[in-house]
This record gives structure tokens, C-alpha cells and sequence, in this order.
């Protein structure tokens, strides 16, 4: 399978990233970081041997390359038990689809909103809203 | 308890493993390794592609466990295939070498809690040591460190990990004791590590925010903290949900950062939150929300809860059990052996040989470096001084179990590089500094305690802004680069260029020295029976048979080589006397010629005067012989009795085993043997020169002294078979006996 050797986030070929360049200030710490197109190519391996659930994860996480650090963890903390009403884990739900490109992992928080509703993991102030 | 009457079950109450505490089993307290009666039986039902009944529960009762698990899963493609074949026919398969672990895995994925507890049930432990064998996903087994100290030293945190790496661990975990210093150990692990050998994996185990940032800032490479719980209540508990971890799963993969989630058999009785059920089910259910996660892998075996499975009755079966179904679901297995499993050394390491025999991606979920006292993770099962007894098992069967020998200095000079590598990186980054006498400690350190104390509390403000400001990897990479460890600085980028790579993000993924990705993907187990598979062979045999304290046959022999200065002259040969005072001492051809002492160290120059002077106590006369046709201690008794005058003889071999013949006796009988000669000592000759006489005389013999060692055989069955090999080269078939006489000149 002949495939493009994979790049760093910022588009750079990996073997520009040398120790040199980092000195010299031509390669930025952001180039230390991974692809989408290298998760997508992830997911096709797994894909291929049969591995779905972890497909499924790198293509949601080649979606999440596009959010910032910052914003991970914040969503994190929103899927964590009684943090979020129904309301507002569907309005994630569709930030991520919408603003960020990220229809897989809105699908994923639809689905965990259900759940919530379902199994009592909502915010008490917000359950059933 | 009472103290016991008999005196060999009193000493028995004084053993480690009467320590240890066993619990009969109730299912109702959540006591049950496998079986409960509250376990559930299998069944899935499947309508329009949907599961709307799973292990007796439909889908409008399903809790969130069991909704994750029929959503995000299982393969619904395969269940209805796989859930008609009959559980033992599964079992069957799991240790069937014609069927491969692709089929396995496929079938398995279609397979629900109940069905997978219930094919587990089918199988002994030796047939899920084959199975796991077959099963684990990479085929080079590996290991993972635990690298933690209790002063939080950083120092000897990163030679701590240098040794880790250089011993052959692939991973290497650290933690903190107190919260801040996370960023702080990070970095000194990161470095200590690839100061010892590049690509080795690292981690600190903190709580999960503080977690996701050590990865974002690059300094981690991987993470193992996320934990899941097999029943709902437990899982809220644990402030979280399956989607919640899911969700973690995937941001970490879109930082290129290898996640393991973490489970294992006794949590949820533990916490209350056991249903009844029994926690190989219970673990089943955390297999599958882990696989349904996205998760490339666990660590189970019930890790820091293992005393619970210990308990009862199958229990360690059970933890066997887990690491198998991990592995039957595609799961990369890390599989325990990390938390303190008994008090007992035999039962440890019984226990141990499951997961090391057939070895697996992670033989142990954590292996101390240290001593148990600088283990942050609650003591660790297996320690610093544990780690020759792992080198010589893997020796003794021929099994790699992911560690290699080193030697001492090849130790301390990648300790000191580690050590000397970090002072640069603090002092170009600002952070408190490292004193040439820290370095010096670290690299020869056995414990904390032997390190210099640090200011804390700037350490402490130091780690902080580590972790609160802007530097991240690429600023220690840069520091490296300046403070002179240039080829540091390259391993560290190629870490990271790794992770742009994405490779590690594969299944059961390791880096190599030269940053080859090892995973289940690119290096696959193949293990199809006899023939297949990974074993040690060649170079990788060799190095692991190259224990440091194994020595050249020639060096054991020299202490019995060495030149007594004592010497044997030939007289005449030696012919039959009709003298009864006559008392022939034969030796062997090698006596006081190639070898010079017994194997007991005494010179053969004292013990013949020892054997001479006890048959001239007895008012007898001694003559000596040298036998040349034969070494065999029998043979040379036999013939020492035929040239005789009184008929008595003594056959003696270079190694000092001896015995008192009789001329007639047939050759293999004898009058008294001693067979022991490393028990032998000098005064023992005496005695048996004097009782070599009393025959003669026909008067009874006096029990001979000797030094009772039962270990002397385990220290000095080498040497005993080269003194032999030696005395055996020195005969001359048809040479005859002759007459020897020390050279007193």
C-alpha cells in the first residue's frame, strides 16, 4: 500500500524535524504533533485487520487533532457524571459537528446523552430537559 | 489463635505464607473469583441489527454498562455466529494450534460478558497458559518498570529509569508521592530512560487531567490510568462514565499519545459494587467497554487488588483468566504481577510463571527497579533484589520474559550519564540545580537513602510551573542539545517523532532501539504450535543465557589447579606385600600432580599426612600408591586392598572421596565409603587412616567426623565433574601402580 510517509500536523515532512531546525527556530513545537491524515491511515489498518472499535477511536481522534488542547480536557470533564444536562450534552453534540468538523465524536456525545438521560448522569438541575 | 502443640506445625505457623489470610467464598459479599451463582447465562438477541437481550437482560433494563457494551462493542456481524457455537467448543479453540488468533479474535468479538466468563470456566491453568501463548497480540514478549523513589529525588529518578531501560523493560512508569511533583518526575523519567536505552515508553500515573497535560506537553509517551469498573455503581464511583473514558481514549490518540485502560478482577467487590456477581464476569464486562472504548489495550490481572483473588479459593486462576480474555478480544495485555501478591517467595513466583511462562505483551504491569521501600506504587511484588532470580529463570527454561543481563559497570555509567543529563536540562531550563554529589550518589545509590537531600519546596514550585507553564518537550530537547547531550536530544526528538509517526498508537506497541514500532501489527504472534512463534534463539539466547555470574568451566576448576608446591615422587612399581602391617593408600592418576587440593580446598599434601599419620597411630605402616589405569574410587579401594600385605586398603581420588577396602570384597563393595568429600576435613582423614588400621587388626572402627553442608553439593557439582574430567584425562589404561613419596626436598 503505497502511501504518502506521514507528515506532522502543520503540513511538514517528518524529517525536517531535527534538532537542528528546532534550534535554529524553523520547526515550531506545534510540529511535534500528529496528523489527522496519519489517524484516518491508523484507522484504515485497524479497520482492515479486523480491529473496528479502534478505528472507530482514531477516526474520532484525527477529528479532535482540530480541537485545542485546552478545549480536550474541558470536554472531558462535560461527559463526566451529573456535569452536563441532556440539553447541553446535545448542544456539544452538534458544536462538534458543526463548528469543528467532528461528526463522529458528535454522534459518540449524542449517544452518551441518551445514555445519561436514561441511566440518571445527567445534572440533577438538568435531568429530562 | 492458639499457639500449635506439634512442633512441626508450630515451625510451619513461622513461615511467610502463614501470613498470608484465605477466605471461603460467598458470592453474596462479592467473594467469587469464577462462577457465581449470580452470574447471569449467556444469550444475545439480535433484531434489525440491534441487541435488544443480552445475558438475560433486555435491552429497556440494560444499565450503562451493558448499553456500552451492545452499542460501542460487540460485533454484531459475528455474535449470532458466535454465540451459537457452544462455550466448551470455544474454550477448545482458545488451546487448538490449528485454529490461528485471527479466527480467534474475530469470534470472540461477537462474544457477550456471560459467553466469555463461561468459556474462561472451561479451561485449567496450563491450557490458559497455551492459549494466552497463542493469544497475546505481539510476538516479542516485553516488560514494564516502575521507577518511583520516596524522596521524590529527581536525580535518582532518572537513574533509576536508565537502569530500567537498559535492563530491557519497554515501558517504565513512574507516579508522584506528592501531587505537584508530576511534571517534574515526568521529565526525569523521560530523560533517565532514554539515557538508558532509546525508545523505551514512558508514563507518570497521576490523576487524569494533570495526566492528559504531562502527555500534551510531550513528557509522557503514554498512559495507563484509565481505569473502568464492570457495574454501573462502581463506574460512579469512579466519576466517570464508558464514554466519558472513551472520549479520553480518543483525545490522547489525537496527540499520537499510546493509552491502556486499566482493570481487574475484585475492584467492584471492593467498592461495594459487585452485584453478587463474580469478577471474572465482572471483569469480562470491563474487557468489553475497554475494546468498545477503542482502547488498544489493558492492564489486568487484577493488578493493585490481587490480595482479594488471592484469597480465594481459584483465585489465581481467575487473574490467568482475565489476561487471556483480554488478549482473545485483541487486547494488548499488560497482565499484573505488580501489586504485592503474598508473603510467600514460592507462591509469588508460582504465581508469576503464568504470565512468564507463555509471556504476554507486558509480563508484569510494573517491575520495581528499587528497593521495596522507594516503590510509590504501595511496595511492589517484585523488587530490585528480585531482579537476578528473574534473570536466572529465564536462564533456567529457556523463556524470555523481557529482561536482559547487564553488568555493574555497564549500570553505572548509564546511571551517571542519566544523572549528568538531567543537571543540564535544569540548569538550562532554570529548575533548582543538580549538584555534581547528587550525580555521584544516583549513580551508586541502592536507595533514597543514600541520596543527598533537595530543597523541597523549591523543587515542589519548580515542578508546578513545569507543569503551568510553557515548556514542553522540545524545550528539554533544546536543553539536552545545549548542555552537550546531543545524541540525548536526538533519541528524545525521535520519540516524539514516533508520535507523529502514529505507529505506536498499533496494538501492543513497543519502540525498539532504533524506533522500530514492534506491535501486533508489524510483528505479529504467529505461534501456531511446536516450531512457531517467538522463542529465544541466537543472539537473544546467548545474551540471556550470559548471566554475569556464570563463569568459563576453566575458572571454576582453579582454585583445585593451583600449585600447592607439593609434589609426588614415582618410586618403583608397586607390587603385592605379604607384610600384614601393610596399609596401601591408592590414589588417583591426578593426585598431587594436575590437581593439588580436594573439592573441599584442603591440599592434597595435608590430607595424606592426615590418612599416613592416623594408620601409623594405629602402630600400622602406610604405603603410597599411584593408581594410573583407572579414577574410579571403587577401583582404586580394590586395588589398594590387592597390593596390601594386611589385606586393608584405601582408595583415594584427586577430589578426596575415599573409601576402606578389603582384598576379596568384590570391586563396588567396600568396608566404608565416604562419598562426601567436601565434608571431609582433615581431622575426617585422620580418622579414616585410623580405622583403615582397626580393620586390619580386626578391631572395630570409630565413627569418622564429618561437617555436615546440605548446600555443598549445590556449589560444588561443577567442580566435582571437572576435578573428575581431570583425574579421568591423567589415566593410562595399562600403566601399572607405582610407588609414590612426597618430595620432601
Amino acid at each position: 500500500m503505497a502511501e504518502d510517509p506521514p507528515r506532522t500536523r502543520s503540513g511538514r515532512p517528518l524529517e525536517d524535524v531535527t534538532v537542528e531546525a528546532l534550534r535554529a527556530g524553523t520547526v515550531a513545537p506545534s510540529d511535534l504533533a500528529i496528523h489527522a491524515e496519519t489517524l484516518l491511515r491508523q484507522a484504515r489498518i485497524a479497520e482492515e485487520r479486523g480491529y473496528r472499535q479502534l478505528a472507530r477511536n482514531y477516526r474520532r481522534a484525527a477529528e479532535l487533532t482540530r480541537i485545542p488542547d485546552a478545549m480536550l480536557a474541558g470536554i472531558y470533564d462535560r461527559l463526566r457524571p451529573r456535569r452536563s444536562s441532556y440539553v447541553e450534552l446535545l448542544t456539544l453534540a452538534q458544536e462538534m459537528a458543526a463548528l469543528h468538523d467532528a461528526p463522529e465524536t458528535g454522534a459518540y456525545i449524542r449517544a452518551a446523552a441518551e445514555a445519561y438521560r436514561d441511566e440518571g448522569l445527567l445534572r440533577s438541575d438538568g435531568a429530562g430537559s | 489463635m492458639t499457639e500449635p502443640a506439634s512442633g512441626r506445625f508450630r515451625s510451619r505457623a513461622a513461615r511467610p505464607i502463614a501470613r498470608d489470610r484465605f477466605v471461603h467464598p460467598d458470592a453474596s459479599l462479592g467473594l467469587c473469583v469464577m462462577g457465581s451463582p449470580n452470574d447471569p447465562t449467556p444469550s444475545l438477541t439480535l433484531v434489525g441489527g440491534r441487541v435488544v437481550e443480552m445475558d438475560g437482560r433486555e435491552a429497556e433494563d440494560f444499565d450503562v454498562v451493558d448499553r456500552f457494551i451492545a452499542t460501542e462493542a460487540l460485533d454484531l456481524e459475528v455474535a449470532a455466529e458466535a454465540m451459537a457455537i457452544p462455550s466448551l467448543d470455544l474454550a477448545r479453540m482458545l488451546v487448538d494450534i490449528h485454529v490461528g488468533r485471527e479466527e480467534i479474535v474475530r469470534l470472540f468479538g461477537g462474544l457477550t460478558p456471560a459467553k466469555l466468563a463461561d468459556v474462561a470456566g472451561h479451561l485449567d491453568v496450563l491450557e490458559m497458559m497455551m492459549a494466552l501463548r497463542k493469544m497475546r497480540g505481539r510476538r516479542t514478549p516485553g516488560n514494564q518498570a516502575h521507577v518511583t523513589n520516596w524522596k521524590e529525588n529527581p536525580v535518582l529518578l532518572a537513574a533509576d529509569a536508565a537502569e530500567a531501560a537498559l535492563r530491557g523493560f519497554d515501558e517504565a512508569e513512574t507516579t508522584v508521592r506528592v501531587a505537584p511533583m508530576a511534571a517534574m518526575n515526568a521529565m526525569a523519567l523521560l530523560v533517565g530512560s532514554q539515557a538508558g536505552r532509546p525508545g523505551v515508553l514512558t508514563q507518570c500515573a497521576v490523576e487524569e487531567g494533570v495526566n492528559l497535560r504531562l502527555g500534551l506537553k510531550g513528557l509522557t509517551s503514554y498512559a495507563e490510568t484509565l481505569s473502568v469498573y464492570g457495574t454501573a455503581g462502581a463506574f460512579r464511583d469512579g466519576d466517570d462514565t464508558p464514554w466519558s473514558k472513551g472520549f479520553l481514549a480518543s483525545a490522547y490518540a489525537s496527540r499520537g499519545i499510546k493509552i491502556r485502560f486499566t482493570s481487574g478482577g475484585g475492584s467492584e467487590a471492593l467498592m461495594g459494587h459487585d452485584e453478587g456477581k463474580s469478577m471474572l464476569y465482572l471483569e469480562a464486562r470491563c474487557l468489553l467497554m475497554v475494546k468498545g472504548a477503542g482502547s488498544q489495550g489493558v492492564q489486568n490481572g487484577s493488578i493493585s487488588c490481587i490480595a482479594l483473588p488471592m484469597a480465594l479459593p481459584g483465585g489465581v486462576r481467575g487473574v490467568l483468566a482475565e489476561n487471556l480474555l483480554a488478549c482473545a478480544l485483541g487486547l494488548e495485555c499488560a497482565s499484573g504481577n505488580d501489586a504485592m501478591a503474598s508473603h510467600s517467595e514460592m507462591r509469588k513466583a508460582a504465581k508469576l510463571m503464568l504470565q512468564f511462562l507463555p509471556g504476554t505483551d507486558f509480563v508484569t504491569s510494573g517491575q520495581s527497579v528499587m528497593p521495596r521501600r522507594d516503590n510509590m506504587f504501595g511496595g511492589g511484588n517484585f523488587d530490585a533484589d528480585d531482579l537476578d532470580d528473574w534473570l536466572v529463570l529465564q536462564r533456567d527454561m529457556q523463556v524470555d520474559a523481557g529482561l536482559v543481563p547487564v553488568r555493574e559497570v555497564e549500570v553505572i555509567e548509564v546511571r551517571n550519564r542519566a544523572a549528568r543529563a538531567l543537571q543540564a536540562v535544569f540548569a538550562h531550563l532554570g529548575l533548582p540545580l543538580i549538584t555534581d554529589a547528587e550525580i555521584e550518589a544516583a549513580a551508586l545509590a541502592h536507595s533514597s537513602d543514600d541520596m543527598p537531600d533537595r530543597d523541597l519546596v523549591a523543587d515542589l514550585a519548580a515542578s508546578t510551573a513545569l507543569l503551568n507553564g510553557p515548556h514542553g518537550v522540545a524545550d528539554v530537547i533544546l536543553a539536552l542539545d545545549a548542555g552537550g547531550f546531543s545524541g540525548l536530544a536526538e533519541h528524545l526528538l525521535r520519540l516524539q517523532r514516533a508520535r507523529v509517526e502514529g505507529d505506536t498508537l498499533q496494538p501492543s506497541a513497543v519502540l525498539d532501539e532504533e524506533f522500530r514500532v514492534l506491535s501486533a501489527f508489524t510483528d505479529p504472534n504467529d505461534y501456531r504450535g511446536p516450531g512457531t512463534g517467538y522463542r529465544p534463539e541466537g543472539a537473544t539466547w546467548d545474551r540471556i543465557a550470559d548471566l554475569p555470574q556464570a563463569k568459563q568451566p576453566s575458572e571454576m576448576l582453579s582454585r583445585s589447579t593451583d600449585d600447592t608446591g607439593f609434589r609426588l615422587l614415582d618410586g618403583r612399581p608397586a607390587l603385592s606385600s605379604s607384610d600384614p602391617s601393610d596399609v596401601v593408600v591408592a590414589l588417583g592418576p591426578a593426585f598431587g600432580a594436575r590437581l593439588g587440593r580436594t573439592i573441599g580446598e584442603l591440599s592434597h599434601q595435608d590430607v595424606l599426612a592426615a590418612l599416613t599419620r592416623g594408620i601409623r597411630e594405629e602402630g600400622l605402616t602406610p604405603r603410597l600408591v599411584r593408581v594410573r589405569a583407572t579414577a574410579d574410587c571403587g577401583a582404586l579401594g580394590h586395588e589398594a586392598s590387592r597390593l596390601a600385605g594386611s589385606a586393608i586398603g584405601i582408595g583415594l581420588q584427586s577430589k578426596g572421596t575415599a573409601v576402606i577396602h578389603r582384598h576379596g570384597l568384590a570391586p563396588l563393595d567396600n568396608l566404608e565409603l565416604f562419598s562426601q568429600a567436601p565434608a571431609l576435613t582433615v581431622d575426617s582423614y585422620a580418622a579414616i587412616g585410623r580405622n583403615a588400621a582397626r580393620h586390619a587388626k580386626g578391631e572395630p572402627p570409630s565413627p569418622v567426623p564429618v561437617r555436615v553442608d546440605n548446600m555443598a553439593r549445590l556449589r560444588l557439582i561443577v567442580p566435582t565433574l571437572l576435578m573428575h574430567k581431570a583425574e579421568l584425562a591423567a589415566v593410562l589404561p595399562d600403566a601399572p601402580p607405582m610407588e609414590v613419596a612426597p618430595d620432601h626436598g
